[in-house]
């Protein structure tokens, strides 16, 4: 890899992919539990839940950005007791950008598995409980393989929309080279510099290489799993 | 092991209140014509319907009783439910489904006691299958074969055949047939074809608009003649029970029953077989007086025990030969120009009949 990137660009790089993978993976047992509660039940306020669980959607992702900042600041309130008494800091780290992503890209994930889990045929969960399954086993067992089509569309366009988040992570977490600067930073800080187009383009091109891979491994598994139901 | 069955449910414009019971392992039917309430009955059976009031037993336990606050979850019930749409796993293969029961089940049927069930309802070739690449048939015998392996206490069988086409019931039929003799459990098995519940069933419990209207063996049931206004389009007819008497010279079978004796085309087995004749109301034609040159083989002298002539279409006719039960569905004409009334001696000309073999033997 370092043949074609400068050493700077592969750690723009590396470190997109893994706010991205950290913050995926962290998200996608809440977006199930959140997923279930919308496709299986009932509840006063159920509108609501659905509403805020895709605001990220249609708010500007700096408001995002600062408002995490204005909760996680470790001056007062929440992140102050967060830094005081576990030491864990979101601000000007990773794991704030990792953070600022997954609620970014929450609703992609809760969507593509809702989705997958309505689909599910509720006669089979009645089939599996007269066959002796209590509600953690049909989970485990029916709903869960069920959905796991639902469930790899979603990290993959997640992860996906992730890659490209800008305006969250630079104004909760700041531009901080090895640190906080992703991808769409490192461009952003290129096109700042003077004669830094270059640089720029060769990370752009860099972006979209990447989109075009996910956007096909999300295509690809979407093709199986209508090949398979 | 026996099973009580007490159900009251209000729904909005139809209100469930059944009592009954399936006294002996054997297939009891749940007949009546769709939105009658019987999947709602096997529902609440099952438990995966809670009635607002209610009382089930089954074989000694009591697995709900809304008064006494008990419901046993479905999970629990230990019912295996065969429902119309099989509702295989789509993800696992026909082995893993078949064994989704027996691995959760209390109490585990032996290597053995698969291979027999498999055996029985021919799934050998088809184990390694996904249930996307099994036919109709075949759907419903996977899930048949899952049921029975959960070891459960009771089978409900929901119109298993109805999502079949006439081809497929008929391949599937006998495999029910082999499953009722073998398998000495309460079956409870909810149709709308009275074919089917003339074959398969011992019992009968008929229902109406939520009520249980009639219930006992399908021998008086089939041939009561409430039982034309409540079948609906299902071709009314009676069931009898019948032993092979002799194989003749000419190709026929000899079979008596209770009040006389009938000749059908040839029949497989030694004299002394019990078989189950099926003879459709329509199918019976009557005359005042013996007929002497007739091309039908079987000519039974009866007695008219009732008349039914409130349809304007048709005129059900209940027959009495020996203590054997007939029904003959003629035209009103007909009726009013024999003058056809309770007592009168009859001669029933049976043109065609259907001869299964009968529940246990084989």
């Amino acid at each position: 890899m370092d043949a074609f990137l400068t050493p700077d660009e592969s750690e723009a790089l590396l470190l997109s992919l893994r706010i991205s993978f950290v913050a995926v993976l962290g998200a996608l047992p809440f977006a199930f539990c959140a997923a279930l509660l919308l496709a299986r039940t009932r509840f006063f306020g159920k509108t609501l839940v659905d509403g805020l669980i895709h605001v990220p959607l249609v708010l500007p992702p700096v408001a995002i950005g600062f408002l995490l900042l204005i909760v996680f600041g470790t001056r007062h309130g929440l992140g102050a007791w967060l830094f005081q008494t576990f030491g864990i800091r979101f601000v000007f780290s990773w794991t704030g950008a990792a953070l600022a992503s997954a609620i970014i890209t929450f609703p992609f994930q809760v969507r593509a598995i809702r989705l997958s889990l309505e689909s599910i045929d509720a006669g089979l969960n009645a089939a599996a409980e007269t066959l002796g399954a209590r509600w953690w086993d049909r989970l485990l067992n029916i709903t869960l393989p069920l959905a796991l089509p639902g469930i790899a569309a979603g990290i993959i366009t997640a992860f996906a929309a992730s890659l490209g988040e800008f305006g969250a992570i630079i104004t909760f977490v700041s531009n901080i080279p090895g640190e906080t600067r992703t991808l769409p930073l490192a461009i952003y800080t290129a096109l700042q510099a003077p004669g830094g187009e270059t640089e720029a383009a060769r990370l752009s091109i860099m972006s979209i290489v990447l989109a075009l891979i996910f956007m096909t491994l999300a295509e690809i598994v979407q093709r199986r799993a209508r090949e398979r139901g | 092991m026996s099973v009580e069955v007490f159900l009251r449910h209000d729904f909005p414009g139809f209100a469930l209140d059944v009592s009954f019971a399936l006294p002996k392992p054997g297939v009891t039917a749940l007949f009546g014509v769709s939105g009658s309430g019987k999947t709602t009955i096997v529902n609440a059976i099952a438990g995966t319907f809670r009635p607002r009031e209610g009382r089930i037993v089954i074989g000694g336990r009591t697995v709900l009783d809304m008064r006494a606050g008990v419901f046993v979850p479905a999970s629990a019930r230990r019912a295996g439910y065969v429902f119309q749409d099989a509702r295989l796993f789509p993800h696992m293969s026909v082995a893993d489904n078949i064994r989704f029961g027996w691995r959760r089940a209390p109490e585990k049927a032996s290597e053995a006691e698969i291979a027999r069930i498999v055996d029985l309802l021919g799934l050998e070739h088809l184990l390694a299958r996904r249930p996307r690449a099994l036919s109709g048939g075949e759907k419903g015998r996977v899930a048949l074969a899952r049921a029975l392996l959960s070891s459960p206490q009771i089978l409900l069988l929901d119109e298993p055949l109805a999502a079949l086409d006439a081809q497929r019931r008929a391949e599937v039929l006998p495999y029910l047939e082999r499953l009722r003799d073998e398998a000495g459990l309460p079956m409870l098995y909810v149709s709308h074809s009275l074919e089917e519940v003339a074959r398969l069933a011992d019992d009968i419990v008929v229902v109406r608009d939520g009520r249980v209207v009639r219930q006992g063996s399908v021998f008086d049931v089939l041939t009561g003649l409430e039982l034309g206004s409540l079948a609906g389009s299902s071709p009314m007819g009676a069931v009898i029970a019948a032993k092979i008497a002799a194989h003749r010279d000419d190709g026929l079978t000899e079979l008596s029953f209770d009040g006389g004796r009938l000749l059908v085309p040839w029949q497989e087995g030694a004299a002394g077989k019990a078989l189950r004749v099926r003879v459709r109301a329509e199918e019976i034609m009557l005359a005042l007086e013996e007929p002497r040159a007739i091309s039908a083989n079987n000519v039974l002298p009866a007695q008219i025990v009732a008349v039914d002539a409130a349809d304007p279409k048709h005129a059900d006719i209940q027959l009495a030969c020996g203590n054997t039960r007939f029904v003959a569905r003629i035209t009103p004409a007909s009726c009013a120009r024999l003058g056809l009334t309770a007592g009168k001696p009859v001669f029933a000309i049976v043109k065609s009949v259907t001869v299964d073999a009968a529940p246990g033997s084989g």
